[in-house]
């Protein structure tokens, strides 16, 4: 009984792991800017990284692949954010303006008036 | 039910690939390639449990600490030109 349950448990976490990763990846393909492509990368990342894994986790009967698993969960929720902040600020420094829509001036964009613009 | 989750991995990975050709910038194509990356772990990870081998964990585990630097040296490499000058490292990075 409880194998089952332990199964169907999984089953939902893969499942939606798997829906975080596609949301994340299309959300990737859409965005009109870098910086907002930020966002869905850290996303699929974190959440649906973290959650197939998860999935995988209750599937597992031997503790050190258990382990493994953990090792690689935890290695991922700590660069993964790091890979983002450090391509953000490696984008910011070398001047790429932030998409605005048409008609309003984005208040990031606004204070560098001072340079090309 | 890893099929399914490998199937949905390998969708994501396309797009991720797709973006990583079409990014204008070179940061867009740098976030490409480390989400690539770690979608290449995860699917490294569910086919090691698809065909009952757990040995491919290793594996994963190699995968993801290699993007994690690749991405930090592309990073360098890009803000300063080449990757053996900037010693000075005055602000990070």
């Amino acid at each position: 009984m409880i194998e089952l349950a332990l199964d169907i448990l999984s089953w939902f976490f893969l499942l939606a792991g798997s829906a975080f990763v596609l949301i994340g990846a299309f959300g990737m393909w859409r965005l009109p800017d870098f910086y907002s492509r930020l966002h869905p990368a850290g996303l699929t990342d974190t959440m649906g990284a973290g959650l197939v894994l998860l999935g995988l986790l209750l599937q597992v009967d031997d503790f050190t692949v258990g382990v493994k698993l953990a090792i690689i969960a935890v290695f991922l929720l700590v660069t993964s954010p790091t890979t983002g902040h450090a391509t953000a600020r490696a984008a910011l420094a070398s001047g790429l303006r932030i998409w605005q829509a048409p008609g309003k001036p984005h208040a990031a964009n606004a204070e560098r008036k001072d340079d090309d613009e | 039910m890893f099929a399914v989750t490998a199937f949905a991995v390998l969708i994501a990975l396309g797009i991720a690939l797709g973006r990583a050709f079409l990014g204008p910038t070179v940061f867009d194509r740098i976030l490409a390639v480390n989400s690539v990356g770690t979608k290449t772990v995860l699917l490294i990870a569910i086919l090691g449990f698809l065909t009952e081998r757990p040995e491919f964990l290793d594996i994963a585990i190699v995968y993801a600490l290699i993007n994690f630097i690749g991405v930090v040296a592309v990073l360098k490499f890009v803000k300063y030109g080449d990757l053996a000058a900037a010693s000075r490292g005055e602000d990070g990075l």
